[in-house]
């Protein structure tokens, strides 16, 4: 049950309620779609990025697991406002967090409120869940063509 | 020269629970399985995702074991004794299935890895010759992937177009689409026995009376068939029929092509190689007569051995009796959940097979899966390989249960109540 809370902590489940950053954009200059075959989650990540290569805004749709949404909502939060540089940044921390060993420390001043998302590791099918998100704004930023998949 | 007769040591005798009554004796059928012995995660294994794949009885395990400890070698080759034992259990095994389905002849039997295989085997040799431009194949909106793509792959190869029989909101077919779906274009139906992901059970015996009216053969997935009631191929009078041996609680990587003979006598071979021929010169090959011909390099001898003793176990404990258990069980099952407020069946044919799915609100189904886990309790989520039918559900996945004869009444109350915690957990 302990794994089971630390997977579903409070902020977790807030972000799964009422996801931060939900919808569509509509200035978007960066998008694109994300696709888990497995379960078939799916959701479509917008950013604004200025000319200075800042993220100005982001946003995001789609359905998904309590996991999958909560970590989409908790990712426009981290990455709005930064660099893309920081963005990419944050994506390698936090795919280093959710894929490192389950006894490994967290390092909260590195990723900040993600840290929340560490219970993923107990649940290895549910990595992806968390990962989604982020592969699909990454995806988007790098303005690849076809849709993000997680297989 | 005469081959010796091999000595034959008889397969183990395993314990098959063999209630005297009519009703089912659970607990005894339960002894059978080793697996359903252990705990999961400090809790008692309630495994309801039989429809994905079933467990083992000791009989299967200890069958293949056998096998492989007594009577291993390939088959249809060597002259020595072991090479003869194995091949009597192998060809063994396919009359058991013969029987079991009622074909008219063994001949009728290919093994294959599984129904998937099958169907692209079919697709590949009927599907090929006898399709063509502007030719039509009929699936239904219930099926399986596996029943999807092949067809999808085969229209694209040969310009025929893929048509589709809608389902209604109980997840039944229209069967009036279906008669006016059936037309001169047709060359195939290809329809699913019943619904992995509604439990529907299709009217195959007037799917396949409507089809040859018109001259239409039609190929069955009985991948949820078999395991869950009678199959009689003679009887449904379908031209192909296919099951995969692990849904029976055989092995996984063995399942069987049903077709009418003079259907397989007409069909290319699927895949070239050892075995499946008559003489080879560099020039020229002669195909091996059926089933053989379908069956190129060394098949899974082992995992049909396994599969014949998967159906002796079924055919011990009755069809019939699994078929009226599961009913009770599935009437239970529907109505526990039924009574929770915010959960939806999906799925609520007037014939079903013991498949229940269902949605929450504010849950997902990946949620609900990991949260039943934490009690022990394995269920399947997501789109069970049938996007189509989520789609027209408008759900992008559910949470599935799926029992078998081992299963109790005991497991659906644990079912409901971790449904329950679902919102605890989720707040």
């Amino acid at each position: 049950m302990s794994e089971l809370r630390e997977l579903y902590q409070q902020v977790i489940l807030d972000h799964n309620k009422t996801p931060r950053n939900f919808g569509k954009l509509e200035c978007a200059n960066r998008e694109q779609e994300g696709y888990n075959p497995l379960c078939g989650d799916h959701l479509h990540v917008y950013l604004q990025v200025d000319d200075d290569d800042v993220i100005e805004d982001i946003r995001f749709e789609g359905s998904g697991c309590a996991i999958s949404k909560a970590s989409a909502s908790l990712m426009t939060d981290a990455v709005k406002g930064r660099s893309l540089e920081e963005a990419e940044a944050a994506f390698s921390s936090f795919q280093a967090l959710v894929t490192s060993d389950v006894d490994s420390p967290v390092d909260e001043a590195q990723v900040g409120k993600l840290a929340v998302l560490a219970g993923v590791r107990e649940f290895p099918m549910r990595i992806k869940c968390a990962t989604l998100a982020w592969h699909t704004m990454r995806a988007a930023l790098n303005q690849q063509t076809v849709p993000t998949s997680t297989e | 020269m005469t081959a010796p007769t091999p000595t034959l040591s008889p397969p183990p005798q395993a314990a098959v629970a063999t209630p005297s009554n009519d009703n089912l004796d659970v607990e005894a059928v339960r002894r059978d399985f080793p697996i359903l012995q252990q705990t999961v995660r400090g809790k008692p294994l309630v495994y309801l995702d039989n429809a994905a794949t079933t467990q083992k009885p000791r009989a299967v395990i200890d069958a293949v074991t056998h096998y492989y400890e007594n009577e291993n070698a390939n088959i249809h080759r060597g002259v020595h004794f072991l090479s003869q034992q194995a091949t009597f259990a192998y060809e063994r095994a396919r009359g058991r299935v013969g029987k079991f389905l009622n074909a008219t002849d063994s001949s009728e039997i290919i093994f294959v890895r599984g129904t998937t295989e099958g169907i692209n085997l079919v697709a590949r040799g009927y599907g090929r010759a006898k399709v063509g431009q502007g030719d039509e194949i009929l699936i239904s909106h219930m099926e399986h992937h596996s029943n999807i793509v092949p067809w999808q792959m085969l229209c694209e190869e040969n310009g025929a177009s893929l048509r589709v029989v809608p389902v209604d909101d109980d997840g039944e077919l229209v069967m009036e689409e279906y008669e006016r779906l059936l037309g001169n274009r047709t060359r195939l139906v290809a329809v699913t026995h019943a619904s992995n992901a509604l439990g529907t059970v299709n009217p195959i015996a007037q799917i396949v009376s409507l089809a040859h009216n018109r001259g239409v053969p039609v190929l069955v997935d009985g991948a949820q068939g078999v395991p869950h009631m009678p199959v009689d191929v003679r009887q449904l009078d379908c031209d192909f029929y296919l099951f995969s041996g692990h849904k029976l609680f055989g092995p996984t990587g063995i399942g069987v092509l049903y077709g009418k003979r003079h259907l397989l006598d007409d069909m290319a071979p699927y895949q070239g190689g050892g075995s499946m021929i008559k003489s080879v010169t560099l020039e020229k090959t002669t195909f091996a007569d059926v089933p053989t011909k379908f069956e190129a390099g060394t098949p899974n001898i082992a995992g049909a051995v396994g599969l014949a003793a998967a159906i002796d176990y079924v055919n011990d404990i009755g069809q019939d009796r699994i078929d009226g258990y599961e009913s009770g069980l599935l009437d239970y099952a529907t109505q526990r959940l039924g009574e929770l407020a915010d959960l939806r069946i999906i799925g609520s044919a007037r014939q079903k097979v013991s498949v229940i799915s269902f949605v929450m609100n504010d849950a997902h189904p990946h949620d609900i899966g990991t949260i039943l886990d934490s009690e022990g309790i394995a269920i399947r989520t997501g789109h069970h390989c049938a996007q189509p039918l989520m789609q027209r559900y408008q759900v992008s996945a559910t949470a599935r249960a799926s029992l078998a004869f081992y299963n109790t009444r005991d497991e659906i109350d644990a079912l409901t109540d971790g449904l329950v915690k679902v919102h605890e957990v989720l707040g």
